[in-house]
Order: structure tokens, then C-alpha cells, then sequence
């Protein structure tokens, strides 16, 4: 039995279907990661597996329970971090923590050694107001409300957004400490490149899921050639490029810009068209996530 | 005109003794797509408010479209187009409603707001949904949109805060194209990112740790001078020396 089963769930907001009939398993111990932008359902559906939303068909069950009939022992272990903050400002950090240990009928020493890692950091500052803290405080204060009844699944919806590239790299550090613990980790983020830090993903768009696989396997499935390209003029680069026949897509990425090449591609006459761009370079690349997420989008 | 549209000089923010901003210098020339980056907490957000007329600065001097930070913050928002992720336009009004309105708040006339809008709206290839209401827009055009609106006064200088947050790979590049376009046309780009790929499709990139500039430069140069392989280890270089926090 996975730790996250998900059967055709589909919710609607009136004319927007912000999720489309989803379906997938997350196994026990798993850290997996919902990968896509704004609107694709990821918030949506962290909402219908911890019992907040009603999903209007499909079923899904989370640590083998019922999400609709089961709710009540769904809350009680699961923890959730939302992409807003919703811890109280008015509180401490140690009254906020207090708190919500007692709404799960827990107390804080119980569970200290599993935050300790994350708590830790902001202990220093316990007696300061939730409201008062940085961004990075508020998030690892967060993890540990999340955490503090040790919960056998955790949703954290978006807790690297808007966050700074250092800052997200030290959380997902974090994160790797937990799934070491055995918690079942559901993570999203609009960040291709945190990707690779999860066991599997779900690339996921406009309420569907474009591909689940391990992040290795997900590229794999990237079946062009693809090439980087780059010139002192990255601009007219890019518009020369698109022109060529044998370029089925050239955009930008980065230092290069990544062009996939059909079947007709012949680099060495690409070359020998581009001989005379001022500090011209083609070379092969790997594909990334974020080359098949654009690839899957396009289909 | 000069060819410098933004010029600091030492400039300062303190608030009671903590010194969000410490003595930056930049200057930024027309057409350049200048990327301001940071860790949270840097400094980043107060040294854009200056810039941007919404904050004095504590000491230092600097101007912005030919306005001194210090004196002429009025002018300069009229001046300057700003467009962030987290505020762009009205979903309860239209295209055109949208248009209207900010061209209104950046003091345009009826006759000089028409004329835009209808120019605007032909580059856009956009004219058939001028009545359309912006809150059924696909995302993709809605950053179209706040990006053109965000030029409506022909501003010598546009600050994109952030503009990409939670954008799909696909938008996000297109996008970019956007801010390609209207640099080779003359308009000056100022833009913070967190995606480090983004860092690349600028002309230089300033990084800024515990309120000072620490490194200014184009992204090659800045690679080499860091002998890193790409932008994010360059800004890990520098970020994970920062002193304080958020």
C-alpha cells in the first residue's frame, strides 16, 4: 500500500478545472515532488488529500485512509505547511509551537528530536513574535508546527518560493533529513532545478499531470537531439536560428540557448551557415527536466 | 540625453542602526538589461525603492532618468515603468480598462492614452480582445500585458521585480523575449530574478550581500572572475559569505 493513493481526482472552481482527473502513488518513505507553475493544481490538490476541499470525483486515500470518509484520522497524521504563512504573528515562536503541540495532544519535548535539526536554527530566537521573524525563520518555524504531532505524511506546498537560491538548496538539505527519518514527503515547487533533489516527480500543468517518473527517467524520455548554441548576439542568435530548417525549437536557457533538431538537423552545414556569427559556438547538451517539462507543454 | 539612465553614488538606507543599503555606486547605461541580485535580506527590495522614488535615501546620492533620488522622487515615478509579479493589473477590468487606467496614473492625456493603447495593442497582436476582461486571460498574456503596460508612458527605464515568480518554462522564456526586444529598442531594463538562468540573459549583473554591491559585472566576466562553471555557483560563492540573515 503507497502512502498517497490518487484515483482520477478531478476538482473544478466553476469554469476552471484546476485539476483533471489525477492519478498517482506515492510510495511510503517517498520525497515526492509536484513540479509546475502557477495554476497547474498543485495547491488544489494538496487541499483535497488533507481534507480542506472536497473533490468534486475520484477518490485518494493518504496513509490508507479515505480522504471524504476517513478526514478525521487523515488530520491527525498528516502535517502540512501551506504556501501562505498561517502561523500566528501575534504569538511567539515557542507559543506558536506550544500551541499547536497541544492541538494535536502532544507536547514539544516528544517530539523534539525530530525537529531539533530544523528548530534549532531559530531557537535563539523563541521568544520573538511570529510576525517579526524573516522569511527563512517563518519557513523553518513552519516545518516544525508541520511536524510536532510527527506525522507519517508531510505536504509542503511551495516553501522554496520566492526564496533565494542558497536559502532553497539549505531547505532541501532539511528535507533529505527527514525522508531519512521515514516520513513520506509531498513537495511542491515551481523550480525545475529542485527536480533532482526528489526520489520521483510529477510534472504537472493546467490541472494535468504531463509525466511521473524518477528525475533520471524524465529525461530519458527526451528523444532529440539537442544542442547549445550561443554567439556575441544571443538575441539575433536565437531569431537566425528558428529559421533553419531542421530546428524544430530554439529557446533560451541560460548562457546558451537550447536548440532541438529534427530528424533533418545537419550540424555541419548549421555550422558552416553560422560561420560568419561573430564568436559562434554549437555544442551537444544534455537535456534537463526543464527542456522535457517545455517539451511536454508543446505536445 | 545621456547615456547613463541610472547613477548611484554611495547610496545609503539606515533604519534606527541597521544599514539596509551601505554605500552602493553603479551606473547603468540606455538599452542595458541590468540584473540586480541577492540573497533575501540583502538589500535588494530597499535599494529598489530608492531607485524608484518610493524611499529617501539616508546619505549618498543618485539619479534615476535624469532625477535626483534625493529631491525628485515624484518625478522619477512618473518616469520609470514598474512592473513585479505579486501586483500587475486588475482582473475585474479589461484590457483596454487596464490600459486606461495606468495610463491615467502615469499622467497621459485622453488623446496621447488612445493613441498608446491602440499601438500597444497592434504589437501585441491584441486588438480583438480589448474589451476582453483580464482575469480570463491566459497567463502567458497577462505578463504580455503588464509588460506593455508597464511602457505605456515610454519610460526611459522599466523595474521588473521579479517578473517570472511561478511562471511555466514556456512563458517565462517568451517573456524574456519581451525584455530582448525592448532593450534593442533603447528601453533601459532593470530586473531581479532567483532563477539563475535569468541572470544570463542580462547584459551585467550586480550581486548584492549584507547591503553592499559585492560583485558587478557581465556574466562571463563575473564566471571567470569566480572561475565558476555557471551564474547560480557564482551567486552560492557569494550568498553563502553573507553575514546576516533575512
Amino acid at each position: 500500500m503507497g502512502a498517497i493513493e490518487i484515483d482520477s481526482l478531478s476538482k473544478s472552481y466553476g469554469n476552471v478545472r484546476a485539476l483533471d482527473s489525477v492519478s498517482f502513488t506515492v510510495e511510503r518513505g517517498e520525497l515526492f515532488g509536484l513540479i509546475g507553475p502557477d495554476g497547474a493544481g498543485k495547491t488544489t490538490l494538496f487541499r483535497l488529500l488533507t481534507t480542506l476541499l472536497n473533490a468534486d470525483e475520484g477518490s485518494a486515500k493518504v496513509d490508507g485512509f479515505d480522504i471524504r470518509a476517513d478526514y478525521l484520522a487523515i488530520r491527525s497524521r498528516v502535517g502540512y505547511m501551506p504556501g501562505r504563512f498561517s502561523l500566528y504573528p501575534d504569538l511567539t515562536v515557542e507559543e506558536n509551537l506550544n500551541f499547536f503541540a497541544a492541538l494535536f495532544g502532544v507536547t514539544v519535548d516528544e517530539s523534539y528530536d525530530l525537529i531539533a535539526p530544523i528548530y534549532k536554527q531559530i531557537e535563539p530566537f523563541r521568544k520573538r513574535r511570529a510576525g517579526k521573524l524573516s522569511g527563512g525563520m517563518k519557513q523553518k518555524l513552519a516545518l516544525s508546527c508541520a511536524l510536532i504531532h510527527r506525522p507519517s505524511v508531510l505536504f509542503l506546498d511551495e516553501p522554496t518560493t520566492g526564496v533565494d537560491a542558497v536559502s532553497r538548496s539549505e531547505f532541501w538539505d532539511m528535507l533529505a533529513g527527514l525522508k531519512e527519518r521515514g516520513i513520506t514527503i509531498l513537495v511542491s515547487t515551481p523550480y525545475m532545478d529542485e527536480a533532482s533533489r526528489c526520489d520521483r516527480i510529477a510534472l504537472c500543468n493546467e490541472g494535468h499531470i504531463l509525466g511521473i517518473d524518477t528525475p533520471e527517467g524524465i529525461v530519458r524520455g527526451f528523444d532529440k537531439r539537442l544542442y547549445g548554441i550561443s554567439a556575441r548576439n544571443m538575441f539575433a542568435l536565437l531569431e537566425r536560428a528558428r529559421r533553419v530548417e531542421g530546428v524544430e525549437e530554439c529557446y533560451p536557457f541560460g548562457e546558451k540557448h537550447h536548440l532541438v533538431a529534427s530528424e533533418e538537423f545537419d550540424i555541419e552545414r548549421f555550422k558552416a551557415e553560422f560561420s560568419d556569427v561573430e564568436d559562434f559556438e554549437i555544442v551537444s547538451v544534455a537535456p534537463t527536466i526543464e527542456d522535457m517539462f517545455i517539451k511536454l507543454m508543446k505536445r | 540625453m545621456s547615456d547613463i539612465v541610472i547613477s548611484v553614488r554611495d547610496l545609503t538606507k539606515r533604519f534606527g542602526d541597521f544599514t539596509a543599503v551601505d554605500r552602493i555606486s553603479f551606473d547603468v547605461h540606455r538599452g542595458e538589461i541590468f540584473g540586480f541580485l541577492g540573497a533575501n535580506g540583502a538589500g535588494k527590495t530597499t535599494a529598489m525603492r530608492m531607485l524608484c522614488g518610493l524611499s529617501y535615501p539616508t546619505s549618498g546620492s543618485g539619479s534615476v532618468a535624469g532625477y535626483d533620488v534625493r529631491t525628485e522622487g515624484e518625478k522619477i515615478k512618473r518616469h520609470i515603468g514598474y512592473m513585479s509579479q505579486r501586483f500587475s493589473l486588475y482582473n475585474d477590468l479589461t484590457v483596454g480598462e487596464n490600459m486606461r487606467l495606468f495610463a491615467g496614473i502615469y499622467g497621459l492625456g485622453a488623446k496621447q492614452t488612445e493613441e498608446r493603447t491602440v499601438e500597444l495593442l497592434d504589437r501585441l497582436n491584441f486588438s480583438s480582445e480589448r474589451n476582453t476582461l483580464v482575469g480570463s486571460l491566459p497567463l502567458g498574456w497577462k505578463q504580455k500585458l503588464s509588460f506593455a503596460i508597464a511602457t505605456i508612458h515610454r519610460p526611459e527605464v522599466v523595474f521588473l521585480d521579479e517578473p517570472t515568480g511561478g511562471v511555466d518554462p514556456v512563458t517565462r522564456r517568451q517573456f524574456w523575449e519581451l525584455i530582448y526586444e525592448a532593450a534593442e529598442a533603447g528601453t533601459t531594463i532593470f530586473v531581479t530574478t532567483h532563477y539563475m538562468d535569468e541572470a544570463e540573459y542580462c547584459s551585467r549583473v550586480s550581486i548584492m550581500v549584507d547591503g553592499e554591491v559585492r560583485a558587478l559585472d557581465t556574466p562571463a566576466r563575473l564566471k571567470q572572475q569566480f572561475s565558476a562553471e555557471s551564474m547560480d555557483e557564482v551567486f552560492s560563492t557569494l550568498a553563502r559569505g553573507a553575514q546576516r540573515g533575512e
